[in-house]
């Protein structure tokens, strides 16, 4: 039994150190740690803190739908960053191609009509990944226009489409009424919620759908070696006749399409129209579960999952203690900058085990 | 023309210049650090950090000078912690900037809450006056601009001449430059290139310090979530713009400070969504970046 056990770990040990999964988790409990002491510090209850995340997270059946439900756009948020990145293409205008994609298909749900439920929910699927595909297009040749780099031009853009959008709303898709939003999207364009009255709907399963689509494209598919080829040294790739220029946008295409159907699964599952701010900061979420993820779709889902929990988490935190619920944001924080420097976890790890092995010596 | 028109002409150019402070501070912060090849994409969390501290710091001692003071120890404080990971820990520098970004974010709402029970603003805190100049108050255009004078104007004023010294009239403006074009060749010069790096990082902490801290003390007397909301990568736009050159920051920060101030005025007239309006800073952002010079912007690295 023993044997069995030991064999097992022999075997998964590989996978997990090798997938990079120990580094993230390891950067995870580090962030907790150091969250709980800026909490400590601030005159604020860590343990009290955390068990009101926890409660809020996955406390009830319902709160588990919430996070799941709230994972759901994260998921797509984070599959979009990570085949950008493969392709050496840091896209940080996720969170404007997610509002884009939220828009287009609040507009096509609901000014398309007559149409059967399996023709609708597809063809708004499709005009929003269009939108968004495009939008990462466009960033791809702006950056080869303007040879500036691609994180000036996607933060800027960001900031273009969120007012663009906007504008569309209040003056060609507006809803009569008091509340600035657009008018409810038809039956048909409705994905069926799993749980009644929570976040959580059929959209979890296209988000799953896009999951294995990017695994099978990474690990089955020429485009995807090509992409990570490009990724990793780009003139190494054209080199080796890799049209690079192409491959990036194809690439970029997807992680846009990828990112706005996020936002299609929030307007046509959760809220059933569009309406500002309803996906602010979901974008910003998926730069964090990509690098966290580490380039694995498998990785994004699971990191997604955290972001949920800790997004339904935080507004428990926000009800019940007098920690303000931003402060997951200092936790997402810490995550990104112990993730990205993986020479900060390694200087730790040599300083705690010197003192411990200078301690025993003393002893 | 009549007066009113001139009142008008006055109080944009008035708010052109509230503008062009904060912005053109970030603008030769990003000089600092871009000339030594690193791109401070922290701007924005110092200039927020900074801006909280010096509130705080007038709200303890009843000092706006020691509230500044406090703004840009906790501002240096932040800009060193950027430098630490990029430099020593080899962190992608955008991600350690969206990081630290986050991170104050995230740390002065929570300290908000901590100090002041508040969600959204702290107390009104005792800011730093501005210097009046009563005998050219009733001069039209002139006197609606130059009446009032804010101190961190001056200070603005008094850098950026000396900046020009430093980058283009000094060994060190000379050195800072060959480090951050090659840090191979400046290392066979015997320039300590992380020390160079790590130097030019606290100076441009106490830059984009000094742009934060005016946003709060001196604009408001007072601290709101997101005050910086963007200004340090508009800063940055500005300076990559400016070709990385004091008196390109200048005609950059002035550019977008008319730029912006246009935009409020215009809002809600005749007709053009306020949206629109509210985007032009950021199209012109990128078109500014579209034709500018790129040699010494050093954005294009991959370190990025």
């Amino acid at each position: 039994m023993k044997d069995l056990f030991t064999r097992a770990w022999k075997k998964s040990k590989g996978f997990i150190l090798q997938s990079g999964a120990l580094f993230s988790i390891a950067a995870f409990v580090f962030s907790l740690i150091v969250s709980a002491a800026i909490m400590l510090l601030s005159g604020f209850d860590p343990l009290q803190g955390y068990s009101a995340l926890l409660s809020g997270a996955f406390g009830s059946w319902d709160n588990v739908a919430t996070t799941l439900g709230t994972a759901t756009p994260l998921i797509f948020a984070g599959l979009s960053v990570s085949i950008g990145k493969r392709a050496g293409f840091f896209n940080i205008g996720v969170e404007g191609q997610l509002l884009s994609g939220a828009l287009a298909a609040a507009v096509a749900g609901a000014y398309l009509k007559g149409l059967p439920a399996f023709i609708h929910i597809p063809l708004c699927f499709a005009i929003a990944w269009i939108v968004g595909g495009l939008i990462g297009v466009l960033s791809v040749k702006l950056k080869q226009f303007m040879k500036v780099s691609e994180l000036i031009i996607t933060v800027m853009l960001n900031y273009v489409i969120t007012y663009l959008v906007d504008i569309l709303v209040s003056e060609f898709f507006l809803n009569p009424g008091y509340v600035v939003r657009t008018p409810d999207i038809q039956a048909s364009a409705a994905l069926a919620p799993l749980v009644p009255l929570s976040r959580l709907n059929t959209g979890i399963f296209v988000a799953l759908a896009g999951t294995v689509l990017l695994y099978w494209i990474y690990r089955r598919t020429r485009f995807g070696y090509e992409i990570l080829a490009v990724g990793l040294n780009r003139r190494a790739a054209e080199t080796g006749g890799i049209a690079v220029n192409t491959k990036v946008s194809i690439a970029m295409f997807i992680s846009g399409g990828l990112a706005a159907m996020g936002g299609a699964v929030e307007s046509m599952g959760v809220h059933g129209y569009y309406i500002a701010n309803m996906v602010s900061g979901y974008g910003y979420d998926g730069l964090t579960i990509a690098i966290m993820g580490g380039g694995n779709p498998i990785g994004c889902v699971m990191a997604s999952v955290i972001f949920g929990a800790l997004r339904a988490g935080s507004s428990n935190m926000n009800r019940t203690t007098n920690i303000p619920g931003e402060f997951i944001t200092i936790l997402q924080a810490l995550v990104i900058l112990f993730v990205s420097a993986p020479l900060l976890i390694r200087y730790f790890k040599d300083k705690l085990t010197r003192t411990k092995s200078s301690g025993s010596e003393a002893a | 023309m009549d007066a009113q028109m001139l009142d008008n002409i006055g109080s944009l150019l008035a708010s052109t210049v509230n503008i062009f402070i904060p912005i053109t501070f970030a603008a030769i912060a990003s000089c600092f650090s871009a000339r030594t090849g690193i791109i401070n994409m922290a701007l924005d969390g110092i200039m927020l950090v900074s801006a909280f501290f010096a509130v705080y710091g007038s709200y303890l001692t009843g000092n706006a000078w020691f509230g500044l003071g406090l703004g840009i120890v906790a501002g240096v404080a932040i800009a060193l912690f950027f430098s630490v990971i990029t430099i020593k820990f080899r962190c992608s520098q955008a991600l350690a900037g969206l990081g630290i970004n986050m991170l104050a974010k995230g740390l002065t709402i929570v300290l908000l809450q901590a100090i002041w029970n508040a969600k959204g603003k702290s107390a009104i805190v005792e800011g730093i006056d501005v210097i009046r100049f009563d005998a050219i108050a009733g001069v039209p255009i002139l006197g609606s601009i130059f009446a009032q004078i804010p101190p961190l104007l001056i200070v603005l004023v008094a850098s950026l001449a000396l900046v020009q010294v430093v980058f283009f009239r000094t060994v060190f403006g000379l050195r800072m430059h060959v480090t951050g074009e090659n840090p191979v060749a400046a290392r066979s010069l015997g320039i300590k290139v992380e020390r160079m790096q790590y130097v030019c990082m606290i100076i441009s902490g106490v830059f984009a310090s000094l742009g934060g801290a005016y946003l709060s003390i001196c604009d408001v007397s007072i601290f709101s979530r997101d005050m910086v909301a963007g200004r340090g990568f508009i800063g940055m736009a500005v300076a990559i713009f400016g070709a990385n050159q004091p008196v390109g920051c200048i005609l950059g920060g002035l550019l977008f400070g008319f730029a912006q101030s246009l935009q409020y005025r215009l809002q809600g007239g005749a007709g053009i969504p306020t949206q629109l309006v509210q985007m032009m800073p950021y199209v012109l952002t990128l078109v500014a970046l579209a034709f500018s010079k790129k040699d010494t912007s050093g954005l294009t690295e991959s370190r990025l």
